[in-house]
């Protein structure tokens, strides 16, 4: 608790013992006999303790010109009970809001500090050798390119390149993944991981306030900038929420007692009653703090969400839209298979080893991979690639075609057609087919139960894009369990084809896009909510995606989708029960029915509800 | 030019919303995003009006909710 919370509990402690006493008192009729003029002092001094701040608030925000502040509004409600004569209930009135208003500042610090102890990643220095030392410097002067040193147990402090040492970094703290990293000379770290028990040299590659520790927390700081719908509109609410009511209670005080003969102390009271719920603060308090909780809980997952409409947008998902290479599958090829038409296995992979033995490309070096052994390239010459259809040279001074159906079929050479699943290479020498090989991409752990899991959430079209062949998409989208597959697309088809199914989504749940975030920016940005994946420290994925999902784990997308779901029902629950509270006690109040009681529990009682219940994201994920 | 403050004494949500609908309407300023949760207020205004704008800022959230302080 900060000083002007205690502060302000003593005061709450002390009116509270002095309304109970008085409570009592009068109870036992200890103030019949005495003059409502006398009895008023009572009151008035434990009044004047609890209320004192609210009085000069008011004071001043009147000589600023501001009128509908709740702290006047408080002011006169509570004055106008003490002018009818109820003084046990304007105090309870002022007590009570002042409860609230400390619980309130209570619990906004402690959600704000769960949150920062989430995101405890910023390290304090780092190690720049000097004289044959260590100097702990602020990583914000380490300049890029110096050389620093992390000692075992210490967070690293910015993004670098290892230069020396081997240790398992812990980036827990970054993507909720239990498992160290191994880091080695070469490898790329991350700041914000934590050393485990080598001591490491890094070369620093970015600046502090480039590197991702920095960059995570701008974004989830700033998460709550990008308001959501329901946000919004009580916003908006909450602007002509307090006028509307404030005239109700005007208008009930003077215009029934005028025309209509009623009695002018019944009628205040009514009024009064209306003034006490004049605040919207419920609503205006508990609908951020859930997005800011469900915020937080995603990102205790390793999910960054940039903003509670997204948030939003993802809970309405029922369209999962993924890219394949990269995403739903390892982005590593393989050979799975060489079926030659004449001779051996072995001749037929070394000649296509030779064949690509210059290219670059991920087949190539996979095709290499598997022949393992050390190439002759001299015998290989006169190389020409053509980009998306093969590779022609000459192998031991024979013309050599090593490419997909369709270069074949250019060069009109027969072949006999492999049905295989996977990307299939047919190898030519001298204008004959040799057979061919079949390179497939391996499906990533856990990418299936992640599709499932999302069916499961209700989720009713998970789409596959990709650029390979129809009958690869399609094996590979039956073993994920995928329903619709758009195969043999284009880059810029992805783009397209997410637009026709936004089209068909239209008025309906919105659509996601799961990508890699390398090459599909455009897609990531057309989409509904775009979440790039395995993007720790990629600038562009994290630009342009709506959501990063830190490491490479599909199956924080459902888990993601249930965090949504849930902080969006709190938020409704919120919503409906303070509307419904706060109407039910107006009407009851202006009929007469209800009492201060009721207005205190429909102000003060609704809105410390309605924290609790926003303070239960904070702790949504945590079983998962 | 986009530059964040730190909020001091930002007490009511309500108030916060205020604030940040009023700081839009100042002339020169582009944006204004008053996030209640972490106490900042993000501004994006006209560069050569900055000082001034923010110092409108303050007052605006003066009168709001007197007490309340931008940190520079």
């Amino acid at each position: 608790m900060t000083k002007k919370q205690k502060k302000t509990l003593v005061r709450i402690l002390v009116t509270g013992a002095a309304f109970a006493a008085l409570f009592v008192l009068e109870h036992a009729g200890a103030f019949a006999s005495l003059p409502a003029l006398v009895t008023v002092w009572f009151y008035l001094a434990p009044y004047l303790l609890i209320s004192y701040d609210i009085l000069i608030k008011a004071a001043k925000n009147i000589s600023h010109g501001t009128v509908f502040d709740e702290n006047l509004l408080m002011l006169v409600a509570t004055v106008a009970a003490f002018a009818i004569g109820e003084f046990s209930e304007a105090l309870a009135v002022m007590l009570f809001y002042q409860v609230g208003e400390l619980f309130q500042s209570y619990a906004v610090g402690k959600s704000r500090r769960s949150i920062s102890d989430l995101l405890d990643i910023v390290p304090e220095y780092a190690n720049v050798e000097e004289d044959g030392g260590f100097k702990q410097v602020d990583p914000d002067e380490v300049e890029v390119g110096t050389e620093i040193v992390i000692l075992p147990g210490e967070r690293v402090p910015l993004d670098g390149v290892v230069t020396e040492g081997s240790s398992l970094v812990d980036t827990k703290a970054l993507t909720g993944e239990p498992v160290p990293r191994s880091v080695n000379a070469g490898d790329e770290i991350v700041s914000g991981c934590v050393n485990g028990a080598g001591t490491l040299r890094v070369r620093t590659t970015k600046a502090f306030e480039n590197s991702t520790v920095t960059r995570i927390l701008e974004l989830v700081e700033n998460a709550g900038n990008r308001k959501a719908k329901v946000e919004n509109f009580i916003t908006r609410f909450a602007r002509v929420y307090t006028p509307f009511v404030t005239c109700c209670a005007v208008l009930l005080a003077v215009l029934p007692p005028l025309f209509f003969g009623g009695v002018w102390t019944d009628w205040l009271r009514r009024a009064c009653i209306f003034l006490v719920i004049s605040c919207p603060c419920a609503l205006v308090i508990s609908v951020p703090l859930g997005f800011f909780g469900g915020i937080g809980a995603s990102s205790r997952l390793g999910v960054l969400v940039k903003g509670s409409n997204f948030l939003e947008a993802l809970a309405e998902t029922d369209t999962l839209v993924f890219d394949k290479t990269g995403t739903l599958t390892k982005g590593e090829f393989r050979v799975a298979g060489v079926y030659p038409e004449s001779g051996s296995e072995a001749e037929l992979l070394e000649f296509a080893a030779l064949g690509e033995g210059f290219s670059t490309h991920p087949i190539a070096h996979s095709i290499r991979e598997a022949y393992g052994k050390p190439l002759d390239l001299s015998r290989v010459t006169d190389v020409e690639e053509q980009p998306g259809f093969g590779i022609r040279a000459k192998i031991d001074g024979k013309a050599a075609l090593l490419g997909s159906g369709r270069m074949l079929d250019a060069e009109n050479v027969a072949y006999a057609e492999n049905d295989a699943a996977g990307t299939v290479v047919y190898l030519a020498r001298e204008r004959k087919c040799l057979g061919s090989v079949v390179i497939s991409d391996s499906v990533k752990p856990g990418a299936k139960e992640a599709v499932a899991a999302a069916k499961r959430l209700g989720i009713s079209r998970t789409v596959m894009l990709t650029g390979d062949r129809s009958r690869a998409a399609e094996a590979a989208a039956r073993e994920l369990g995928v329903d619709e597959v758009r195969a043999e697309l284009l880059p810029a088809g992805k783009v397209e084809a997410v637009e026709r199914l936004l089209d068909a989504e239209r008025g309906r749940g919105k659509l996601a896009y799961v990508g890699d975030g390398i090459n599909d920016a455009p897609v990531l940005a057309r989409a509904d909510v775009g979440v790039a994946m395995g993007s720790m420290g990629s600038d562009a994925a994290i630009e342009a995606a709506d959501i990063v999902i830190l490491d490479d784990d599909l199956g924080k997308i459902p888990a993601t989708v249930r965090i949504a779901r849930k902080t969006m029902g709190i938020v409704r629950a919120n919503i409906v029960l303070a509307l419904a509270v706060k109407a039910l006690v107006m009407v009851l109040g202006a009929l007469g029915l209800a009492n201060m009681w009721m207005a205190v529990f429909a102000d003060v009682g609704v809105a410390v509800l309605a924290i609790l219940n926003s303070m239960r994201t904070l702790s949504l994920g945590k079983t998962e | 030019m986009t530059k964040k403050f730190k909020m001091q004494d930002l007490d009511c949500a309500n108030c916060a919303a205020k604030m940040e609908m009023l700081i839009k309407k100042i002339p020169g300023v582009e944006d204004a995003s008053m996030n209640f949760m972490m106490q900042k207020l993000t501004l994006t205004a006209d560069d050569d009006r900055f000082e001034e704008i923010v110092r409108e800022a303050q007052k605006v959230c003066t009168k709001v909710d007197d007490g309340c302080l931008i940190l520079r």
